[in-house]
This record gives C-alpha cells, sequence and structure tokens, in this order.
C-alpha cells in the first residue's frame, strides 16, 4: 500500500477517534471500552487473510491459532457489550 | 494483488459501520443501535474476506472461526456483571494475540517486504504480543486466580531492560529482513515475557486503567498489521480504536488520580497511618436508618464495589422506588471510578432496573451534598474519604471525592471495619454525623425495606 496514503488514513483515523470519546458521559466508558474492544475483533478478517496465504503446516497452525483468537475477540466483545449496554433504560420499561 | 471490487466495497462499508456504530455508542440513548451496527459491520466484513479469490485453508478457517466465536460467544453470555471487566481484558488480549499472529505468519514466510512495511510488522507484533500476555494476567488477577501482585527485586530496571531487549530484537529483524526463525522465535519470546513482567506487580485497583490501555495497544497492533496486510478496514478499526483507547485510558487514571506512570512503576502503598483520626466509629440499627431515610425529603445513594459484591443493587433499587412513593427525592451519585471500571456502577444499576436519569456523576452531584438531609453510602470507602481532600500524607490525596460528608447525616453500610481497596482509614466514619450499619448489603437493604414498609 501507499505508505504516504496510509499515513493519511492513520491520522484521520487518529482523530475520529479521539473526537469521538472526548464527548462521552462517564456511563458509558465500560460498555465504550468494551465496544471498542469489539472493533478491533476486525482483527480476524486480517488472520483469515494470513491464513489464507498460509502454506506450510506451521503458518497454518498460526494462522488456524489467529483466527481463532480473532474471532473470539469480535464475538466476545460483541455478546459483552451488547448485554451491557441492553441495560441501559430510562424511566421504568 | 488486485481485490475484487466487491470484496473492497464491503470492507470499506464494514469501516464505515464501525465507526458510526462507536459514534452510536457515545450515547446512552443510541448506545444499544450502535453496537448492533458494529456488529453488522463486522459480519459483513467477514463474509466479504471468504469472496477473496485464490483463498487456501478455507476448511480451515471456518473452524477457527467456529471454535474461537462460539467458545467466546458462550462465555460471554454467562459471564456475570460483577466480572465484566476481566471478561473484557481476556477479548482484548485474544485480540493482540491474533495480531502479533499475523505478523508471525508473515515473518515465517520471508517475503520481501519494504523496511517501512517489516518495521510496522514489528511494532505491531511487538505491542501485541505484550497486549496478548498482559492481557491475560489482568484477567488473572481480577478473577482472583492471582492473587497477589509480584514484585521482582529491581522491578523497573528489569522491565526497561525487557523492553529494550525486544525493541533490540525487532530492530534486528528489520536490518536482517528476511530475519532468522531463530531471531524470529526469541523476539517474539521476549516480547510476551515483557507483557507478563510489566502487568504482574500492577494491583488489581489499578488494573481497569492498565485493561484500557492494553485495549489501545491491540487496536494499534491491529491498524499496523493491517497496513503490512494492505487492508484499510483494519487500519482504520484499529487506529480508531488505538486513538480512542488512549484517550479512554487517559480519563480514567486522571478520575482515579493516578498518572499512568505511576500506576506501572509504582504500586500504591498504604504510607503510614496518615494523620491521626479523633472521634470514634458510632453504631446505628437498621429502624433508625429507615426511619431516617423515611422522614427525609432528600437521600443520596453512594453504591460502592461493595454492594455489587453483595449482588444488593436489586434490593437498593427497591428500597428506592418505597422512599420515592413516600415523597423522598433519591438520587444515585457514581464515582468515576465506583465498581471497577469507570461507568462499570452504571451497569451495575442499569442491570438491576434503575433509570439511568437518577445517576449522576461527580461533578454533577458534589454540590447538591449540601442539600441531603441523608447521604447513604452502601460498600464505598475510599471514593468518600474526605482526607483526599485535606490529608497531604494520604495516599489518596488529592483523589477527587464525592462530598457525603457534607450531608446532614451520613448512613454507611459496611460489612465490618476494615479499610478500602487503597487500605487507608476513612475518616468520614469518625465524624459526628455518621453512622454505620454493620452487615452484608443485601440483608440489611432487605431490613430497611421491611422497616419502610411497616411505617407505610
Amino acid at each position: 500500500m501507499d505508505g504516504l496514503l496510509a499515513l493519511y488514513i492513520f491520522m484521520l483515523a487518529a482523530f475520529t477517534g479521539y473526537e469521538i470519546i472526548a464527548k462521552v458521559p462517564v456511563i458509558l466508558h465500560t460498555p465504550l471500552m468494551s465496544g471498542s474492544n469489539f472493533i478491533h475483533g476486525v482483527v480476524v478478517v486480517g488472520s483469515m487473510i494470513a491464513l489464507g496465504n498460509a502454506d506450510t503446516v506451521l503458518e497454518q497452525a498460526i494462522g488456524f491459532f489467529a483466527v481463532a483468537l480473532g474471532a473470539a475477540n469480535a464475538a466476545g466483545g460483541y455478546v459483552v457489550t451488547e448485554r451491557m449496554l441492553g441495560m441501559f433504560k430510562k424511566k421504568e420499561a | 494483488m488486485t481485490l475484487p471490487v466487491y470484496v473492497q466495497g464491503a470492507w470499506f462499508l464494514g469501516a464505515a459501520l464501525f465507526i458510526f456504530g462507536l459514534k452510536g455508542m457515545s450515547s446512552p440513548a443510541s448506545a444499544r443501535k450502535g453496537i448492533v451496527i458494529a456488529g453488522y459491520g463486522m459480519l459483513i466484513a467477514i463474509a466479504a474476506t471468504f469472496l477473496i479469490p485464490g483463498l487456501k485453508n478455507l476448511a480451515l478457517m471456518a473452524v477457527a472461526l467456529a471454535v474461537g466465536g462460539a467458545a467466546a460467544w458462550i462465555s460471554g453470555q454467562k459471564v456475570k456483571m460483577t466480572d465484566m471487566p476481566q471478561m473484557v481484558a481476556i477479548y482484548n488480549g485474544m485480540g493482540g494475540g491474533a495480531a502479533a499472529a499475523i505478523a508471525a505468519i508473515e515473518f515465517a514466510k520471508g517475503d520481501a517486504h519494504s523496511t517501512v512495511t517489516t518495521i510496522l510488522a514489528v511494532v505491531g507484533a511487538l505491542i501485541g504480543a505484550v497486549s496478548f500476555t498482559g492481557s491475560c494476567i489482568a484477567w488473572a488477577k481480577l478473577q482472583g486466580v492471582l492473587k497477589k501482585a509480584y514484585r521482582l527485586p529491581a522491578q523497573n530496571a528489569i522491565n526497561v531492560l525487557l523492553a529494550l531487549n525486544a525493541i533490540g530484537l525487532g530492530a534486528a529483524m528489520v536490518v536482517m529482513a528476511p530475519a532468522k526463525p531463530e531471531l524470529i522465535l526469541f523476539f517474539f519470546a521476549v516480547s510476551l515475557v515483557l507483557g507478563l513482567i510489566v502487568t504482574l506487580p500492577i494491583g488489581g485497583a489499578d488494573m481497569p486503567v492498565v485493561i484500557s490501555l492494553f485495549n489501545a495497544f491491540t487496536g494499534l497492533a491491529v491498524g499496523f498489521e493491517g497496513y503490512v496486510l494492505g487492508n484499510p478496514a483494519l487500519i482504520i478499526a484499529g487506529i480508531v480504536v488505538g486513538a480512542a483507547g488512549t484517550l479512554l485510558t487517559q480519563l480514567m487514571a486522571k478520575a482515579m488520580n493516578r498518572p499512568l506512570t505511576n500506576i506501572l512503576f509504582t504500586p500504591m502503598v498504604a504510607s503510614g497511618p496518615g494523620e491521626a483520626i479523633s472521634g470514634s466509629m458510632k453504631e446505628l440499627s437498621g429502624l433508625d436508618a429507615a426511619a431516617m431515610m423515611r422522614y427525609a425529603s432528600k437521600v443520596i445513594i453512594v453504591p460502592g464495589y461493595g454492594m455489587a459484591v453483595a449482588h444488593a443493587q436489586h434490593k437498593v433499587w427497591e428500597m428506592t422506588s418505597i422512599l420515592e412513593e413516600a415523597g423522598v427525592e433519591v438520587k444515585f451519585a457514581i464515582h468515576p471510578v465506583a465498581g471497577r471500571m469507570p461507568g462499570h456502577m452504571n451497569v451495575l444499576l442499569a442491570e438491576a432496573g434503575v433509570p439511568y436519569d437518577k445517576i449522576f456523576d461527580l461533578e454533577e452531584i458534589n454540590g447538591e451534598f449540601g442539600q441531603a438531609d441523608v447521604a447513604l453510602i452502601i460498600g464505598a470507602n475510599d471514593v468518600v474519604n474526605p482526607s483526599a481532600r485535606t490529608d497531604k500524607t494520604s495516599p489518596i490525596y488529592g483523589m477527587p471525592i464525592l462530598n457525603a460528608d457534607q450531608a446532614q447525616n451520613v448512613i454507611v453500610i459496611k460489612r465490618g471495619k476494615g479499610t478500602g481497596y487503597s487500605g487507608v482509614e476513612n475518616a468520614l466514619f469518625y465524624t459526628d454525623n455518621c453512622r454505620m450499619l454493620y452487615g452484608d448489603a443485601q440483608p440489611m437493604a432487605g431490613e430497611i425495606i421491611q422497616h419502610l414498609k411497616a411505617m407505610g
């Protein structure tokens, strides 16, 4: 990938992340930490690509490990965040 | 490798949905929708990846997805709300491990990369590996598997030495690319050990901040490996989380009045007894407590982790409802670090059905304690200790606290006479307007409810 282009992506993404969090009320810190934890679970896509290009048994083994861990990050992060946020209700439900 | 447009488009859509979802999560009303939107983004991104032409090991991939996904899905459904922080830690560690593993495969393949790519692969691998083992330790500590903080002699020197070692090995991998297998192995071993050693001496009270830091780490690692793989969706998601996580970590550290450097390098110790405290702790009966609150016009409840451990939040909410029916104004005051993470207590109260518009944070409510007839403190300690304002020798001096001591009367529900998490004696308990209700929070709240009902 074009290095300079990637640098621009890095910069804009960093500002985006900062801006989103800057205005968050304290009550949402825990769910948000959990939610951002879920989002970096997209690493599973990278793991899949890595496993998909693996040739040797060693590469396949590491790749399998990577996909399983990434999938756990994504699935676990989602369930936990969803459960927490599902509890926030206004007034009597 | 040029990817088909539908794969690229799907990843683009995924990245957009992540940002949209995260934005939604930043407000209570839209938070639930936010995570669902981000969830769709993830499904789209994963589904599109299967469509990349020429991808090998598809069966293996499907099995790995099923195994990892199902294990985490089930454990995530089962975990109790009080145990949430360590669960976030372990899932986060897995993400870090995945990022490190991606780098390991790239190194093992030994393909020629540009220097920039190799550097980012190495940095991502180092950060990911540290996040992996560090998060595992964080989990073990909060779960109670690891009970005490292990502190090596010359801990800081060892940390620095290990870190330099890992960086040096990483640099060697860049210079000598493609690196020999022994070097790669050694690099990963040192990085993994670094995560262990850095996290082991950190106490349970500081762990939330560390988990948040590792969360940011994993984000960065994912972003860097995204560059290595030429995948903008990974870069965007990773770096957004890296930046957001870093800010979140700072906010938490600030709320605890523990600069990050202190958390990482100097553990909290109960330094001396602090100023001598005069007076004595005075007991109160459940009946008196009930009467005091029933005939008050304003009650502020300060819940702490002790309430959560006793699973008293449902009883407390029931008690609140009875008081409100009797015309008493009741509010909940939440310290930023109440529970085990910022916002953790809000989640626990929400679980019990307390609407979030009754819950106020420190800045919002601190001015109101002066007009409150009763401040009811349930299983909280350090966060209401006035020594933090006045006693310069106290280890918690300077920490922002809830000004419960300014209420007309203070009632403290507490299991015993012990000190709080910091090990510091609480001057509040000895003041004239403070009364102690010794007992477990749940039966105690139940007793108060009985008395309140009897009063009609």
